[in-house]
């Protein structure tokens, strides 16, 4: 079957692989020039012999200089307890928009869609004074906050409920299941690619997410990787590049390697979470 | 199940992400409206209400009027670029080329990083001197620019990295729509005779529309509320070339800690995202067709 009856051929297609070559080495660029500037000492940064010899001092210094451990942790914490949180909040609300019939419902779900485009990153100013008021501000807990009803989580999953027939839903009932039975029972199972979906995506949102975080937090005990990363590299000690870079593929490099080895996951998952 | 027992269902497992929702995003955008119009509090002097103060404040603020046009140009720069790399991208790696699994990988992997990561490198890149721009412009015989510290070119610098990071991320939506096309149109369409940038222009790129619609909304929010590498790169300088919106909101709610000033700037970022859901919901879903 010819299923791409138009993709390149002959001399065009030569042309289109080297420009798709050369755009992608454009975009690898970056990153293979901090992992070579952290594997090499400082003063192969900017001069490459390629038998200049490899080294592991830049990740050791870095890890030495600051706390990344605890940064680590936080960043752990942090997006466990963000994810934990909107999973259950998320597949509550949109159980109750997929499936229930209750006065102001459209109401409600236009206003949880508002969030979409008022995200909590630009309400900063009236939400430190609200974390402030709560007394957490400098914790973990009020990074996260804002974060664990979102809007988008509550669409996704609403598209995907409404999806199961019915028919599974009333039987569930006739077998005498209560309604969070059936939710978790019927509904659940059924979204579990979504969910993974949406796990993906909020991980990789809350590890790189960045200027909420370095309002809120001002102590080793609470920053995430991120903040920790600013100040570690801000800090004017004429700390040299070669150990920024590696900091800087520390705290990428979790991230970075799982996506690495799921990435076909990590692919599709943005896909469906885009697909609506 | 009766009547009132939906109701009671409904509204008690909506009640959760209600109220945080409530606390963390209808309560402070409607607080960010009513302390545009008050004092900052200082010391043991309370918030008094101004009125129009701040807004006045505003209107003569040059800095402002700077951070707007900016984040205007910002947003114009960016956008169109991102989204136009994205779909080539999309059309190449959907097609039959070689590697394209790698180079799905290439163009990707700026999403996953943190923007706080890749602007450090990216800083390192422009450096003077002995940044990498720097050697490559030198090696073929140009002046030394200082690229982040000229007020021509650090905007610029900016845009550069924001495409970069974004196209990768717009490309996976142009995909996965791609994806979903049936092939029997371009098998009718080459039947038909039609070239292939005639099918593109006119099968291809309609199918796609609400995709792009889509990916335009996300532009634009990011536009607005990624300021991540303006804090690294060039902290809104020199002389406020790369001063955007929500990082001089930022800057004045706390680094010279003037709330009533800030909100009154959050309250313009609020009315230009306002603004764009408008245009969403009204102008534009009506041009988008086969939804």
């Amino acid at each position: 079957m010819n299923v791409h009856a138009y993709d390149a051929r002959g001399f065009a297609r030569g042309i289109e692989t080297t420009a798709a070559w050369t755009l992608g080495a454009l975009w690898i660029l970056p990153l293979a020039y901090a992992i070579w500037t952290a594997f090499h000492a400082g003063e192969f940064a900017t001069h490459f012999a390629p038998t200049a010899p490899l080294t592991l001092q830049n990740f050791a210094t870095a890890w030495n200089a600051a706390p990344f451990a605890r940064y680590l942790l936080n960043t752990i914490l942090l997006c466990a307890m963000i994810l934990a949180a909107q999973l259950m909040l998320c597949t509550l609300a949109a159980y109750a928009f997929a499936r229930f019939e209750f006065p102001g419902r459209n109401v409600l779900f236009a206003l949880v869609l508002v969030q979409l485009m008022v995200m909590p990153d630009v309400l900063l100013v009236e939400n430190y004074r609200t974390m402030n008021a709560l007394g957490l501000r400098d914790t973990i807990v009020a990074i996260g906050l804002p974060y664990m009803a979102s809007a988008f989580g509550i669409f996704l999953l609403r598209q995907t409920f409404k999806t199961v027939p019915r028919e599974l839903d009333e039987a569930a009932r006739i077998e005498g299941c209560t309604p969070l039975q059936v939710l978790w029972k019927v509904y659940v199972p059924l979204a579990r690619p979504v969910y993974l979906a949406y796990a993906l995506v909020s991980v990789s949102y809350h590890w790189n997410n960045f200027l909420w975080p370095l309002i809120i937090t001002n102590s080793v005990e609470s920053r995430p990787l991120t903040v920790g990363l600013q100040v570690f590299s801000s800090t004017d000690q004429g700390i040299d590049w070669s150990i920024i870079t590696a900091a800087t593929l520390l705290t990428t490099a979790p991230l970075l390697i799982a996506f690495l080895l799921f990435q076909r996951q990590f692919v599709q998952s943005f896909m469906r979470a885009g697909i609506r | 199940m009766t009547r009132t027992s939906a109701w009671l269902h409904g509204w008690l497992l909506l009640l959760p992400s209600a109220a945080l929702l409530a606390l963390f995003t209808h309560y402070p955008a409607v607080a960010t409206l009513w302390h545009s119009f008050g004092s900052t509090p200082k010391g043991a002097r309370p918030s008094v209400y101004v009125g129009l103060d701040n807004y006045r404040q505003l209107v003569d603020d040059p800095i402002f009027w700077q951070a707007l046009t900016n984040n205007l140009w910002y947003a114009a720069g960016t956008i169109p670029l991102a989204i136009a790399l994205a779909l080539l991208m999309a059309v190449w790696v959907n097609g039959k080329l070689a590697g394209r699994g790698l180079l799905r990988l290439a163009y990707f992997t700026p999403t996953v990083l943190p923007m706080i990561a890749v602007a450090n490198i990216w800083l390192f890149f422009y450096t003077p001197q002995y940044g990498l721009l720097e050697q490559v412009t030198g090696a073929l015989g140009l002046p030394a620019h200082n690229w982040l510290g000229s007020r021509n070119t650090a905007l610029g610098c900016l845009m550069v990295v924001t495409v970069w990071k974004e196209a990768g991320f717009f490309m996976i939506f142009y995909l996965a729509a791609l994806q979903q096309m049936s092939p029997h149109l371009a098998e009718a369409a080459a039947i038909e005779g039609a070239s292939r940038w005639h099918f593109f222009r006119r099968v291809t790129f309609p199918l796609l529309m609400p995709t792009t619609l889509f990916v335009l909304v996300n532009a634009v929010i990011n536009a607005f509320r990624l300021v991540d590498h303006v804090v690294v790169m060039t902290r809104g300088g020199p002389d406020n070339a790369t001063e955007l919106l929500l990082y001089y909101v930022y800057e004045v709610g706390f680094r010279f800690w003037d709330s009533a000033y800030a909100a009154t700037l959050t309250m313009v970022l609020l009315m230009l995202l306002g603004a764009a859901a408008l245009a969403q919901f009204g102008f534009i879903e009506r041009k988008v067709h086969y939804r």
